[in-house]
């Protein structure tokens, strides 16, 4: 790979109108998140977050290459593992800590917890609980700011495990039969908790669910952030300017449990070890090297900037007040 | 003032709302040409376009979330549920992300659900339920249940302006049976508020929806045959209830009957009984009677399913006993 890459005249990312500022922001939120959610394993480790805390390591290109073509006026809807789209929009490293730790000065200030982090000045619109439970919301705002007459586009991620739901039926029918701006992206880690989706799924080609309905669709490599990026660029284009939907399979691993309490039996080292070989971060830090976007000590700089800023959100999260009984009754009625 | 039904007057409601409020649309299984199953928005669909009457497919998960999602992003979405038997396809959407998004968010999401309610149409099993107990149960959801066409013209116009979930149940034995005199103003009923429909001393009957007809005929009844004074109070919004205006009419006559069309067990009838007997205790003269459907699923066979159901005889004979203790 590395000797054909020399040999290319061309980036990965020279079609794509991308500075080195945009380049180097894109390896940044990748990092932040990784560095982000080891920390937050070893808080959780230490009994400082409680519950459920699903990571998103090995993900990150999707989330992030996803995100970052979308404008400020757009929607983003994802499900429970949601630190890292919440990271890629822009939600301070601190508000998601102490979201983590219940305190009041978390994202959705402590009632929401690890998978319901939420910023509306943001568009980010959750971080939902049930698997297959917001699809229908993502719709919903399609529906209105293409009513509103605005040009906003809402993207959706979902676990590929989701598509089982007969939901997602219902709402890939009715986004193509309304032309919704909307892109959904179904996260294919290969496994819905611990079954692989070759026990949960009949067909081979998840992409192929949306051709019952005549959707724009696709399978993106989603351990490339680059190639997340361009996929989602012609997908946003077609949302915005032609109003119609369109449905990625982004082809992608997590290096972590399901969860915090998943000792993975249902997978091989081997597996994962082969999939570690092809982490994002380190891929796409190495095509940053080559083209001197970033030189090495860049990177190290970088890294140690994250730590401070992680390490930062720990102490933030971790002196933050927690929320006051008082408010338990407050906001169940507008 | 125009004499009109009951299913006109939620009409005339939705019609003008849509009128002053651009935000609020309505989306639905076949509420555009065909005019919904129970004709709620004929014309509709040709007044404002297919842009504010959303034909939705067969998909009732859809069309709440969609509904959810439209509501969070500043719409006022009306849906539609085509009989309320149906809502339990979306129930996840309604109890998990909609109730639980002010709560969470602090952002408002108005929204109303239609729910074409109740039994005695011969629907059978699958089109006459009562939803209010499934949903009672839920913080962060409102219900309302009228009774005249009064009522139903000021609640759902009260429903689309207010800025959390409502669910409106609107029951179709009195969709073309009950006409009334209402307003050609504007005006609202405020969700949250009981109303004495008749004024009693001896007996406070607790009711809504169908239920506050057959009340008033007992009460009727009763005062002719042996001079009972029945107090006839219509609940209207069933969340919030209007805890204040049932406990002056329990402090006032010492007797209850709370009657529901919803089957007795599990009812919110149960609730109310409960809140009477913390709050009220000391003026009770007996113990508080309860009447409703019987815990069977609904039978379509007609006689079976006026045994099943609630009526005005029943009332009588449970308000003598009352009267009696």
């Amino acid at each position: 790979m590395k000797e054909e890459k020399k040999k290319n005249i061309q980036a990965p990312w020279a079609d794509l109108k991308l500075s080195n500022e945009k380049l180097i922001k894109i390896y940044r939120d990748m990092l932040l998140i990784r560095r982000f959610e080891e920390r937050a394993a070893q808080e959780y480790g230490k009994g400082k977050i409680g519950g459920f805390c699903h990571l998103y390591i090995g993900q990150e290109a999707t989330g992030v290459g996803a995100i970052a073509p979308l404008r400020e006026d757009d929607f983003i809807y994802t499900a429970y593992r949601d630190h890292g789209q919440a990271i890629a929009r822009g939600m301070s490293s601190k508000g998601c800590m102490a979201e983590l730790f219940g305190k009041v000065t978390g994202v959705s200030k402590g009632i929401g917890g690890s998978m319901h982090f939420y910023d509306l000045s943001k568009g980010f619109m959750g971080g939902w609980g049930i698997v297959g439970g917001h699809p229908p919301l993502a719709a919903g705002s399609a529906f209105a700011t293409k009513y509103q007459g605005r040009d906003s586009v809402t993207i959706c991620f979902m676990g590929e495990a989701s598509t089982n739901q007969g939901v997602f039926h219902e709402i890939l029918n009715m986004a193509m039969l309304w032309k919704l701006p909307i892109i959904f992206i179904c996260e294919n880690n290969g496994y819905g908790m611990g079954t692989a989706i070759s026990r949960a799924m009949a067909g081979e080609h998840l992409f192929e669910k949306a051709a019952g309905y005549e959707m724009a669709r696709g399978a993106v490599n989603g351990m490339d952030v680059i190639e997340m990026y361009r996929e989602m660029s012609v997908a946003i284009e077609r949302a915005r300017k032609e109003s119609l939907p369109t449905f990625l399979e982004a082809r992608t691993y997590r290096f972590r449990g399901h969860s915090m309490s998943d000792p993975g039996q249902y997978r091989t080292k081997d597996e994962i070890d082969e999939y570690k070989k092809r982490d994002p971060i380190e891929t796409f830090g190495s095509d940053l090297k080559q083209w001197n976007i970033l030189s090495e000590s860049a990177i190290e700089k970088l890294e140690e900037e994250i730590k401070a800023e992680v390490q930062e959100a720990v102490e933030f999260a971790d002196a933050s007040p927690q929320p006051s009984i008082d408010v338990l009754y407050d906001n169940v009625y507008a | 003032m125009a004499n009109i039904t009951y299913i006109e007057a939620i009409s005339k409601g939705l019609w003008e709302e849509m009128e002053r409020d651009k935000s609020v649309f309505l989306i639905g299984e076949d509420i555009g040409p065909f005019g919904g199953a129970f004709k709620v928005t004929k014309g509709f669909i040709q007044h404002f376009g297919e842009d504010r009457v959303v034909d939705t497919v067969l998909a009732e998960t859809a069309i709440l979330g969609a509904a959810t999602g439209a509501a969070v992003v500043g719409m006022r979405p009306v849906a539609e549920i085509q009989f309320a038997d149906f809502v339990t396809t979306g129930f996840s959407q309604l109890v998990n992300n909609t109730a639980s998004i002010h709560y969470r968010w602090h952002v408002p999401c108005p929204m109303v659900v239609r729910l074409p309610s109740g039994a005695g149409i011969h629907g059978g099993p699958f089109h006459s339920r009562n939803p209010e107990a499934w949903f009672f149960h839920q913080p962060g959801l409102k219900i309302v249940a009228p009774s005249t066409p009064y009522d139903a013209k000021g609640l759902i116009k009260a429903a689309i302006r207010d800025n959390n979930p409502v669910l409106y149940l609107e029951h179709k034995r009195l969709y073309r049976h009950i006409k009334g005199e209402v307003p050609e103003t504007d005006y609202i009923v405020e969700i949250g508020k009981g109303d004495v429909k008749r004024e009693g001393r001896d007996i406070s009957v607790i009711t809504y929806g169908s239920m506050v007809h057959m009340a008033l005929e007992a009460a009727e009844i009763l005062q002719n045959e042996i001079g009972l004074s029945i107090e006839v109070l219509d609940l209207r919004s069933l969340m919030p209830l209007d805890t204040e205006l049932i406990y002056s009419s329990v402090r006032k006559t010492g007797k209850v009957l709370i009657a529901h069309e919803d089957n007795i067990t599990g009812g919110i009838g149960g609730e109310i009984s409960a809140l009477i007997n913390e709050n009220c205790f000391q003026y009770l003269d007996a113990p508080i009677k309860r009447i409703g459907a019987i815990d069977t699923p609904t039978p379509y066979s007609p006689p079976l399913e006026e045994f099943f159901l609630p009526n005005t005889k029943k009332v009588v004979v449970a308000l003598k006993e009352l009267a009696a203790f």
